[in-house]
């Protein structure tokens, strides 16, 4: 890695001078060991200017000291730092299509393929274009992977599309009706985007399961993605006892750049889903209006059949083509209304909702810090009453066990101190990150689908300019 | 040429003059003119003040206001369709009750949720409902006028001393409203006509033109019928969108004013744009409601009059021919000829006088068919190209300063 770099960037920070190096393999395309360092200096401007707790620089060590109760995941629980895009050369080049909805099997046991090709040009990957077929399942056994390993270190993890028991009944059970294609229209274009935010993601492009889902012909079935597995009756005890310890945990926060994020995040949700509700209801309407100008260009047709008089009865059949015409237009304006606005928002709404959950995940590492070092103060007490028990033969094992577990102690009060720094460091950079993206993404969108309108209106011009002569034409 | 439904300037519940802007006729006729000058919404009816400026021996001046509601309107109109002399014309349909219940309950229930909204959404609200209140208050006063404009320009009904009175006398008119006998009465009345008709349609008239009017006019009454109703679905839909587009304007300008990135910029721009495009979305559905659904309904209505017309011609007819047949029946039996000679004829005179107008009138409701949707289209078709450029302008500049941006 650029020593440079590292010395630039030890000098311009000197609050947060934790340095670390993360040591991380990559099962699929073999790759060894890669030293990134920690703040590139574009992510200054995210650093607080605020107090920070204090620190003990650490020195680099290769690490993957297994943690308390955890499996594989704790791999990757050491800071996996910004992976520069410049590392191995590669721009951010990459392109998925999920395309091919097909069903497979019959009955309840059916569920639909989906093809997922990959084209990149990136060297990480061993092919430049890649195809295989993946089921909705496969999706979110992904995400949970991703989020069991990203989400409580501080990462956000883009969540999955949403299960919907009753699209998918409609699907199995063999309804070709134009609902049923909507719906597996609008689970492929959520799997599309699911796909492409998280590769956006520099750290969770190079996690090996997403590069085995990416090009491996065979996965292992993710059964525990299903909602009345073991894993899933797991998830949701899980989930409400979290909602439970949230309530109770009072955090201090000396972090004034948390709380202030905090909020504008509260704000962000409220004011989204205000919006997904409103362009929700407008897609409705537009598919209303495209149902009921139909209707009348239907009846305006059946006017002019009957209208005597000839030349009105013609302008009156024009009239019911021109309506006709409209129709399609505004069905053509709902469907870009859904797919690039309400889609996006809601996409984000399920967004934010992860970042609140990374926020909450630091407030449950700054609590087990607390606890530990709450644990320790009452061990240091014992010991010091120790000194003062009236049994000498037990006093010297006694002693000897208390210096043991405070010792043990002080290890984790550290540990947890550094997790805590960590976490924060991490959202920091996340949280910089996502608004860079989000900003991006809503500029992009924005454009594409006030276009949208002026194609509309483009064509709305071109409608009624031809029907005017006609009108005028009735002698 | 006959007048409909025209938009009106004007504002406030209190109006000005209102100008006549449709009938051809009656601009070059300055015997008898007749406009609603000014008009007051109160709570539970509406005030018309009818002027009229008249070179007419009947009237004590040649210019004058009354003052009247709505149920003396329908008197009018009831006092001709039950005139036998009128039996021959089609009666100008009755203007349709002012109907505000659906705005005022709109203003309550907007009045209920004003906790929770934000004051700018909720002046938004109101100020479009008012425009929306406005708006029937300006119709019902079109429709109310045009009634009075198509019987002043009537050869025969002008010169109606019910209308005279109506006109000129400035007192109240003590026209009640009908009481649950006379609704009643009427319910009956109706049905036995509905009965009635059909038998009278059944038969065959012998002559072609008003046997393919009867064909004609039941078809088309049906059909514009069914495409008034269409409409307004269609323009309902249409103001639902608009609305919607406003409370988007208004979240999105939430956001813009919360957002610290510099896609608040995006947000702020977008929101003054849906803010200007909704309100041109709303002016569109508001020129289609007038310019086609007030066409349709106006014809509908007037459709049926020329129905009740083809009625009562085929009422005679039946009438005559029973007359005709009574008369061979008093010969063979020679018992109260004369009677029944005189019933005849009388039967016969009815008969031909109601046909040689009905021919006319028949003729004449086409031509001003013809010319009022040709006016309706054209300026719906120009109403509608002069909002889809204002649109497309506000879009496109906006498309064109966000890129600028980025």
């Amino acid at each position: 890695m650029d020593l440079s770099k590292k010395t630039f960037h030890w000098m311009m920070t000197q609050r947060i001078c934790l340095q670390e190096t993360a040591c991380y393999t990559n099962a699929v395309t073999q790759e060894a060991t890669e030293e990134v360092s920690l703040d590139s200096p574009e992510r200054e401007p995210i650093l607080s200017d605020g107090p920070s707790p204090a620190i003990t620089p650490v020195t680099p060590t290769a690490m993957l000291t297994p943690r308390m109760g955890l499996g594989t995941a704790e791999m990757f629980e050491r800071s996996l730092d910004e992976i520069e895009e410049d590392d191995s050369g590669d721009t951010f080049d990459m392109h998925i299509a999920v395309s091919d909805p097909e069903k497979v099997g019959d009955g309840m046991n059916a569920y639909m393929g989906y093809k997922v090709t990959t084209k990149t040009s990136m060297t990480i990957f061993s092919k430049n274009e890649t195809t295989v077929r993946r089921r909705f399942s496969d999706f979110l056994g992904l995400h949970s992977k991703l989020a069991s390993r990203y989400l409580h270190i501080g990462y956000i993890v883009p969540p999955a599309p949403e299960k919907s028991i009753v699209g998918m009944t409609k699907v199995k059970v063999g309804k070709e009706d134009l609902s049923s294609a909507e719906f597996v229209e609008k689970r492929r274009s959520a799997l599309e985007r699911y796909l492409m935010r998280t590769v956006k993601h520099p750290i969770l492009l190079k996690d090996p399961d997403v590069m085995m889902f990416l090009e491996s012909s065979e996965l292992p079935r993710a059964v525990s993605t299903q909602a009345l597995s073991g894993a899933g009756i797991l998830r949701m005890v899980n989930k409400a006892a979290d909602a439970v310890n949230k309530m109770t945990i009072k955090m201090n926060e000396s972090d004034a750049w948390f709380e202030e994020k905090h909020q504008q995040f509260e704000n962000l949700d409220l004011q989204l889903r205000k919006l997904h509700a409103s362009v929700e209801c407008l897609v409705c309407h537009r598919k209303e209006l495209s149902v009921n100008t139909a209707s009348f260009a239907k009846s305006a047709a059946m006017l002019g059949n009957s209208e005597d008089h000839t030349a009105l009865s013609r302008a009156l059949s024009q009239l019911a083509e021109v309506e006709e015409k409209i129709d399609q237009l505004h069905q053509d304006q709902a469907y870009a209304d859904f797919y690039l606005f309400s889609e996006l928002l809601g996409d984000y709404v399920r967004l934010i909702t992860a970042v609140k959950g990374v926020f909450d995940h630091r407030m449950k590492t700054w609590s087990k810090w607390q606890d530990t070092q709450l644990l320790l103060q009452k061990k240091r007490e014992a010991e010091s009453k120790l000194q003062f028990a009236n049994k000498p033969d037990k006093l010297q094992q006694a002693q000897d066990e208390i210096k043991e577990e405070i010792e043990e102690l002080e290890g984790k009060v550290q540990q947890g101190e550094k997790d805590f720094e960590l976490i924060s460091k991490t959202i920091r950079k996340e949280v910089s990150r996502f608004e860079k993206e989000r900003v991006k993404d809503f500029k992009v969108v924005i454009i594409k689908y006030l276009e949208s309108l002026v194609q509309t209106q483009q064509q709305l011009i071109k409608y009624w300019e031809a029907f005017l002569p006609e009108a005028k034409a009735i002698a | 040429m006959e007048g409909e439904p025209s938009p009106r300037s004007g504002a406030g519940f209190h109006q000005g003059s209102f100008p006549l802007a449709v009938n051809v006729d009656l601009q070059t006729d300055a015997t008898l003119q007749v406009d609603i000058s000014d008009a007051l919404s109160e709570r539970d009816k509406v005030k018309f003040t009818v002027h009229t400026k008249s070179t007419l021996p009947n009237f004590k001046q040649n210019e004058f206001s009354v003052v009247r509601q709505h149920e003396e309107f329908i008197w009018l109109h009831d006092s001709f369709v039950e005139n036998e002399e009128y039996a021959g014309y089609i009666i100008p349909p009755a203007p349709p009750r002012p109907d505000f219940d659906a705005s005022r309950e709109k203003l309550q229930k907007l009045g209920e949720g004003e906790g929770s909204m934000t004051k700018e959404e909720f002046t938004k609200m109101k100020q479009e409902l008012e425009a929306e209140y406005l708006a029937i208050f300006k119709k019902t006063v079109a429709m109310h006028e045009v009634f009075l404009c198509r019987v002043a320009a009537h050869p025969v009904l002008r010169k109606d001393m019910n209308f005279h009175v109506f006109l000129e006398y400035n007192q109240d008119l003590s026209v009640r409203g009908k009481n649950k006998r006379e609704k009643m009465e009427d319910f009956f009345k109706n049905v036995v006509k509905s009965a009635d008709g059909v038998l009278v349609a059944g038969v065959k008239d012998v002559d072609d033109f008003f046997e393919h009017e009867k064909t004609f006019l039941l078809e088309y009454h049906n059909r514009v019928k069914d495409a008034s109703s269409k409409s307004d679905r269609m323009i309902r839909s249409h103001k639902n969108a608009a609305d919607d587009i406003n409370r988007i304007a208004s979240t999105l300008y939430t956001l813009g004013t919360q957002d610290s990135t510099d896609v608040c910029k995006f947000f702020l721009k977008v929101s003054e744009l849906f803010e200007k495009t909704r309100k041109i979305e709303a002016r569109v559905a508001a020129d289609e409601d007038l310019k086609l659904a007030d066409l349709l309904k106006y014809y509908l209505r007037e459709s049926q009059a020329a129905k009740d017309l083809l009625y009562r011609r085929g009422r005679a007819l039946v009438d005559y021919e029973n007359a005709n047949k009574a008369l061979d029946k008093a010969r063979a039996k020679n018992k109260d000829v004369l009677q029944a000679e005189t019933s005849q004829q009388v039967c016969c005179q009815k008969f031909e006088k109601i046909s040689e107008s009905a021919k006319q009138e028949l003729i004449d409701f086409k031509t001003r068919r013809v010319a009022a949707f040709r006016k309706n289209l054209v300026e719906l078709a120009e109403l509608e190209l002069k909002h889809a450029k204002g649109n497309l302008q506000l879009l496109q500049s906006c498309v064109g300063v966000l890129k600028g941006d980025t």
